[in-house]
């Protein structure tokens, strides 16, 4: 084996032997499933910030955004404003969201709608959707790893690296069986320590090696530049509104997801929330960089596959014991989260969307749900390896558009008057039509252009969506009123 | 001051990220990055400087 290669394979076992001595340290009875799936409720700030920040920074982000970069410019930098918007709303909206769940015990998103509209149907349908969304992310997840497998060539690419991926996600579901959210937690101290490590390097050898930044995006702006597109490093003016909402959408549907609201509720207080909200965007100067990286592969002459820049890049301009680092730090990087969103959907499933079906309360007991873990981590591996890539993706997108449209059930009902169920059922029915049918409409980009006249405003599908989503409700609310005046939810 | 008043500072990234003609350009740059990035990355540290400064004007209240 090459030295890269061993370095990968050392790295990868060392962090897999720590997600597997996760569930012996921290005490608790593991068979209890507030204590398996959300660590008993008692992590503190540090823990949290480097769950939270493995959670959702992910292996996938690693390796997509400088590709996105590295194929379309400037609009690929969406993610920085994204991952900074976000915060405020974590600061403002779930730290509240956080308190109630803990007085009353929820553990889920559903569990949150049962308990404050008393609604099965609504509990259903927004469960329901956080499962969808999540499994395409643990998809590309397995993505990101194939793309650092096929850069290792060797035994790792055979089959498209079907062998090492099957290895590694048999690993990821036995540690998170054993250890439940534990696990992930003590690997993501670990692969956050090799992530800052990495960036450190890279942003200190790459520019460099290419004659500083002012070099780098002036070559960029030289290999990106066509007729269509003059000035590839700016957002072109009929995008600027696409931007902005790409930015809005993406960061109130981040908490959304099944794995992020996980994660949040394995926190200790509401405190240990509101300063991670304030901790957490240094993972974005980070992100901010590795999305620069896009422009340093442009400026390098990388041509390649966009998802397989930054392991090359890696390759040429460090050392192979380094590049077999970042290597390493990618792959534990799609672990950590692959690991906490199949353990959020499956909690999720069982509690949420089972339950309601079949009448019965959800099990106290971890039994079930971690078996459902190894089954999401499963289905997952079989999709990827079976299907198309590119379905994965659109799948994702549309799994982006669909969760933002759980937001006003789950946003509204932060205050003290919502709206009633039914009122927000028919809006999440119509939201998530609309934003099936834009995404189909036009094949699966993830912006639309929306004509009024003369007038053509191009934006993020899962945006328009909310909006027709929020005008359905909010008619159906008023209509409910005229019907019965008293109202139904105070 | 109160608490709420606080809060109005977090509404401050929104308006400057948001708000992209404000910031779709290549000049003044630094350490030759162009405007348009290191003005986003400029707003990383700023958000979570208010979201601390908010953080800590607020904590002895929300208790």
């Amino acid at each position: 084996m090459s030295v890269t290669a061993s370095v990968f394979v050392a790295l990868v076992l060392v962090a897999s032997a720590l997600g597997f001595t996760a569930a012996r340290r921290n005490g608790g009875d593991l068979r209890a499933l507030n204590e398996w799936a959300l660590g008993g409720r008692r992590f503190g700030t540090i823990l949290s910030w480097f769950l939270l920040g493995g959670d959702l920074y992910t292996a996938y982000t690693f390796i997509a955004l400088p590709a996105l970069v590295y194929g379309v410019g400037a609009l690929g930098f969406f993610a920085v404003p994204y991952a900074t918007i976000a915060y405020p709303i974590v600061f403002l909206l779930l730290a509240r969201f956080w308190s109630i769940a803990h007085e009353r015990g929820y553990m889920t998103a559903g569990d949150f709608v049962r308990g404050r509209y008393r609604s099965r149907s609504l509990e259903l349908a927004i469960a329901a959707t956080g499962v969808l969304a999540a499994l395409p992310y643990i998809a590309l997840q397995i993505v990101g790893m194939k793309a650092v497998l096929a850069q290792l060539g060797g035994i790792f690419a055979i089959g498209g690296g079907a062998m090492p991926l099957a290895v590694a996600f048999t690993l990821l579901a036995a540690y998170t069986y054993i250890g439940g959210l534990r696990a992930p937690a003590t690997i993501a101290v670990f692969k956050d320590i090799l992530i800052y490590l990495t960036i450190a390097a890279a942003i200190v050898v790459i520019p460099h090696a290419l004659g500083g930044w002012h070099a780098i995006f002036t070559a960029a702006d030289r290999a990106l530049a066509s007729p269509l597109h003059p000035f590839p490093l700016l957002v072109a003016p009929q995008m600027q509104f696409a931007y902005a909402t790409l930015a809005l959408g993406s960061a109130f549907s981040l908490f959304l997801y099944p794995h992020a609201i996980t994660s949040l509720l394995s926190a200790r207080s509401a405190d240990v929330v509101r300063r991670n909200a304030a901790l957490l965007p240094l993972y974005s100067i980070l992100l901010g960089i590795i999305a620069l990286l896009g422009f340093a592969a442009l400026a390098a002459g990388i041509h390649a596959p966009p998802n397989e820049i930054v392991p090359i890049l890696f390759a040429r301009f460090f050392p192979p014991w380094f590049a077999g680092l970042a290597d390493a730090t990618i792959v534990i990087g799609a672990l950590v989260p692959a690991s906490i969103m199949a353990l959020g959907a499956a909690n999720l499933f069982l509690r949420n969307v089972v339950s309601p079906l079949s009448g019965r309360a959800p099990s106290r007991d971890a039994g079930s749900t971690k078996w459902l873990t190894l089954a999401f981590c499963a289905l997952s591996l079989i999709l990827v390896l079976f299907m198309n890539v590119k379905f994965a993706i659109y799948f994702q997108l549309l799994g982006g558009a669909w969760v933002l449209q759980t937001a006003p059930a789950i946003f509204f009902g932060l205050g003290e008057r919502s709206l009633p169920a039914r009122a927000l059922l028919a809006g999440w029915l119509a939201g998530m039509i609309a934003a099936t049918s834009f995404a189909l409409v036009d094949g699966f980009s993830p912006n639309i252009a929306l004509h009024v006249g003369s007038w053509t405003l191009v934006g993020f599908i899962a945006i328009y969506a909310v909006a027709i989503n929020l005008g359905v409700a909010l008619v159906a609310a008023a209509l409910l009123r005229v019907r019965s005046p008293q109202g139904e939810i105070a | 001051m109160a608490r709420r008043a606080w809060y109005w500072l977090l509404a401050l990234p929104f308006i400057a990220l948001l708000d992209v003609p404000l910031y779709d350009r290549i000049d003044p740059r630094w350490n030759g990055i162009p405007f348009f990035y290191w003005y986003q990355l400029a707003w990383v540290v700023l958000t979570a400087a208010l979201l601390g400064i908010v953080y800590l004007a607020t904590r002895e209240r929300a208790r």
